[in-house]
């Protein structure tokens, strides 16, 4: 392997997922520690997300790390026409390892290869964002015990929907059950159906929400997201077409937990919040602990 | 044998690239830049083919294919035949080969892709699906159907 760079979950093979969960775990039991101390670390967010950069911010601090970067391309000398190559060149002269979130798909595969430090990629436009699909595996672990034989139904925007897609990647090691609930507008792409059919992965599909999910361990709920949306007239028909409520929850499994990436709008209603099924806070929580894991991993530390 | 000599004059050396399915025929015109090429060229289209109904087939001669040029053929045209000529004999028959991979030949469809935005040399994987073949970018992970290859 070249680098350590983490730009796909497919990187990872199954036992590299596991023991960051198992790392991950570690650090939730002790989370400061003096791991990095010494190392600096850079994060690149050509596109704004301040709930990811704050997460990684806060796990190289935890483990007394140091950070420089910026937030916003518009403070970068991207503005003055400077090439990726050029930024990451010049960057990874004083970083040990960078942090990229950028709009351009393919980007973090492109740093990784221009890059002599590891990249860690924090989203490339609607393709991959492997930190949060490590922080989804590591929620379900938590919740259920084990990641094995599970029954998850997907609801919403499956087709845009980057989170679903490499949950559902990352989950084919582990014999799970699969219900992709969303519209037709929005269904599951067939590359990934016909993904589960070559490894034996059994999935229904349905436009109903309701009752749906009483046999479920996990309930894993997506955004319809407006920016992937050309026809706006789509996007206000499709957009509020499911609503979680919590009586909606009486008969389904005392094991189930809600995992939602955020930020939600109105696809979980406010009085599901308080209900002990919800775990979409907890589950930002744990982006914590798996970024610390992630960190540790790339810089061999 | 006769009659498709008669289609299209022969040729002392050079290549023959045949059963070119007839609405790819300036395609490969162009990925070949005969516009500029100033060696003997006879283009045909049209003309009847068993295999495939109408075929469009070129003869250049002097001029022996590069292997990109091959690649690139292959990827829009992947069963046309190219024929070597040496002193108006077939020397070498070759079927086109898809490449298992393709660099800085195939533009990316996807238009947030970073190699339509930065100077990065594209890249795919070639995917032998069950029922189609499909080329992965190598960067933004997107598929594209081999049909709809735009060469850039």
């Amino acid at each position: 392997m070249k680098n350590r760079s983490l730009v796909s979950i497919s990187d990872y093979s199954k036992e590299e997922i596991l023991s960051i969960l198992d790392s991950a775990a570690d650090f939730e039991a002790n989370p400061n520690r003096k791991t990095l101390d010494g190392k600096v670390i850079a994060t690149l967010f050509f596109e704004p997300s301040t709930r990811t950069r704050l997460s990684f911010e806060t796990a190289v601090n935890r483990l007394g790390g140091r950070i420089i970067g910026f937030s916003d391309a518009a403070t970068s000398s991207s503005v003055k026409g400077e090439t990726l190559n050029d930024t990451i060149r010049m960057v990874s002269c004083y970083a040990d390892a960078i942090v990229m979130r950028h709009p351009l798909e393919g980007a973090s595969r492109y740093a990784a290869e221009m890059s002599p430090v590891p990249i860690i990629n924090a989203g490339d436009g609607a393709n991959q964002h492997p930190s949060q699909t490590l922080l989804d595996l590591y929620s379900i672990l938590k919740t259920q015990g084990t990641l094995e034989g599970l029954k998850i139904c997907m609801v919403g925007d499956l087709k845009y929907g980057r989170t679903v897609h490499s949950l559902l990647m990352a989950m084919s090691h582990f014999h799970p059950t699969f219900r992709f609930i969303a519209p037709d507008e929005l269904k599951m792409p067939v590359e990934y159906k016909s993904f589960c059919r070559k490894n034996d992965i059994p999935y229904e599909e349905t436009a109903e929400l309701s009752d749906n999910f009483n046999d479920a361990d996990i309930l894993y709920i997506t955004r319809v997201q407006k920016e992937r949306f050309l026809d706006l007239i789509e996007f206000e028909r499709v957009k509020n077409v499911y609503t979680l409520k919590n009586n909606m929850l009486d008969h389904t499994k005392p094991n189930l937990k809600i995992l939602h990436p955020l930020p939600r709008v109105n696809e979980i209603d406010q009085d599901v919040d308080a209900n002990p099924k919800a775990y979409y806070f907890h589950q930002a929580q744990n982006g914590l602990y798996v970024r610390q894991a992630i960190l540790c991993k790339v810089l061999n530390a | 044998m006769e009659s498709k000599k008669l289609q299209v004059a022969a040729l002392r050396n050079g290549t023959v690239i045949d059963h070119i399915p007839s609405d790819k025929l300036f395609q490969v015109f162009n990925i070949l830049h005969l516009e500029s090429c100033s060696n003997m060229i006879t283009v045909g289209n049209n003309l009847n083919s068993d295999k495939i109904g109408k075929k469009g087939i070129i003869k250049i001669s002097d001029r022996f294919l590069e292997e990109e040029e091959a690649s690139k053929i292959a990827l829009i045209a992947p069963n046309a035949k190219i024929n070597i000529i040496r002193e108006f004999e077939v020397i070498e028959k070759r079927s086109l080969k898809l490449p298992d991979e393709v660099r800085d030949i195939v533009q990316c469809q996807n238009p947030v892709c970073i190699t339509n935005h930065q100077p990065v040399r594209t890249w795919f994987h070639m995917l032998d699906d069950e029922d189609s073949i499909q080329l992965r970018c190598h960067y933004c992970e997107r598929d594209i159907k081999l049909e709809d290859v735009r060469i850039k």
